[in-house]
């Protein structure tokens, strides 16, 4: 259908030479926007009907009290499917340990949140390809409950600053902010509006970037680039992600141009995670309740776990 | 006169969220005094933990999100009558 469009709007009322680079970037551009857009759409609505039904609140007592495996497993679905801005982080973590979640758990959840959302799937999905999309979530699972399972094994509590475990949080009943029908869909509306105005301008900017590659690359480049693969590249790859710190739409259309260029699959998968998950800012939020070496552990367990999904991926496909 | 409170860091959609309220009280006449309560003992102790969160009177009316002005405004209005459905 969006293919059907582009072509009417580019080949046939515009009268673009179907053979012209500029042509087939403003085909692309268009074609891969309206999807985008029109995916997006779909699934922030849809996921805002979810989110009428389950808050962060309810999320702590599904898993209060579970063993230790499940609870790793819905701390990671639930961490995926709530995304939260990263300054309830603290909130979060405090909550989490109150309700005597293992601090491994907390950090799964911590982790899986920013990295695997539906916004990075969406755009996967309409750039990359679903294979891509179905790695990147699968990574991001397995990074988070490598992360999560460790930061236990190394005792992290030790680390948590003392004040934490004598908050005590009040019991009143979660607050459900929408329970009939009208209500879940203007909340799901809303999201809608909302997320579209924030990321919107940077998908069309994403887009554009990709839409020009897809036009102009030359083939010769991406072959040349493509035998420089080696040992290291996966590690600096994780490293110069660490830094840099983006949401998941500024990060897409690098990926994409990264897998245009002919770089493997692994490390720009481990280049992506690392961007995502890893982040400054975060890092400094999170001090509030855990002292530096926690932190440090935090990254250079989630450094080494990115990088070692990043040579798995290379070395499988 | 209703007092509210905006829980959470010094977040941008803590700020967006005081704003707002701000806003739409001050276009319905609503008399409010506001708080921001930045501090993370008094933010829990509340049960909240997504950020923006907002207090009525001490009663907690919304939760991990910016409130849109409908919202808003349907806090005040309900608790000016709590008997009656029809004025909201």
């Amino acid at each position: 259908m969006f293919t059907w469009l582009a072509d009417n709007l580019v080949f046939s009322w515009l009268q673009w030479p179907r053979n012209d680079p500029f042509a087939h970037s403003v085909h692309f551009f268009v074609m891969d926007t309206l999807k985008i857009f029109f995916m997006l759409c779909g699934v922030i609505y849809l996921m805002g009907w979810f989110r009428s039904f389950i808050t962060a609140e309810q999320v702590r007592n599904y898993i209060q009290g579970k063993s230790k495996w499940v609870g790793h497993l819905l701390a990671i679905i639930l961490g995926a499917l709530t995304p939260f801005c990263s300054c309830s982080s603290v909130p979060l973590f405090i909550g989490f340990v109150e309700a005597g979640i293992p601090l491994g758990v907390t950090f799964s959840f911590l982790i899986a949140s920013p990295m695997i959302n539906e916004i990075a799937v969406v755009m996967l999905l309409g750039i990359v390809g679903w294979k891509v999309t179905v790695l990147y979530v699968l990574s991001g699972f397995i990074v988070a409950l490598v992360g999560g399972v460790l930061m236990e094994k190394f005792k992290a509590e030790r680390w948590v600053e003392a004040y934490v475990w004598q908050i005590r949080m009040a019991k009143t009943p979660p607050l459900n902010l929408a329970h009939t029908l009208p209500a879940r869909h203007d909340y799901a509306l809303n999201e809608v509006k909302t997320i579209v105005q924030r990321v919107g301008l940077w998908i069309i900017i994403g887009v554009a970037v990709g839409a020009t590659f897809h036009g102009y690359f030359p083939q010769e480049w991406a072959e040349s680039l493509a035998n420089q693969d080696n040992f290291w590249v996966v590690p600096s790859a994780v490293l110069l992600g660490v830094p840099i710190y983006a949401n998941a739409v500024g990060v897409i259309p690098l990926a994409e141009a990264l897998l245009l260029k002919g770089v493997s699959m692994g490390t720009t998968l481990a280049f992506m995670m690392s961007i995502a998950a890893i982040s400054l800012p975060e890092l400094l939020i999170l001090r509030k309740v855990i002292q530096w070496p926690a932190l440090v552990l935090f990254v250079i367990i989630l450094s080494v776990s990115i990088t070692l999904v990043g040579w798995l991926f290379n070395f499988i496909l | 006169m209703f007092v509210v409170k905006v829980l959470g860091s010094a977040c941008a959609k803590c700020k967006t969220t005081q704003q707002l309220i701000e806003e739409v009280t001050r276009v319905n006449a609503i008399p409010i005094t506001l708080e921001k309560i930045t501090d993370i003992a008094q933010i829990m102790a509340y049960g909240v933990m997504t950020t923006p969160a907002v207090v009525v009177n001490e009663k907690l009316a919304h939760v991990g999100s910016v409130p849109d002005k409908k919202t808003i405004l349907s806090w005040f209005k309900a608790s000016c009558c709590p008997a009656d459905n029809h004025c909201c």
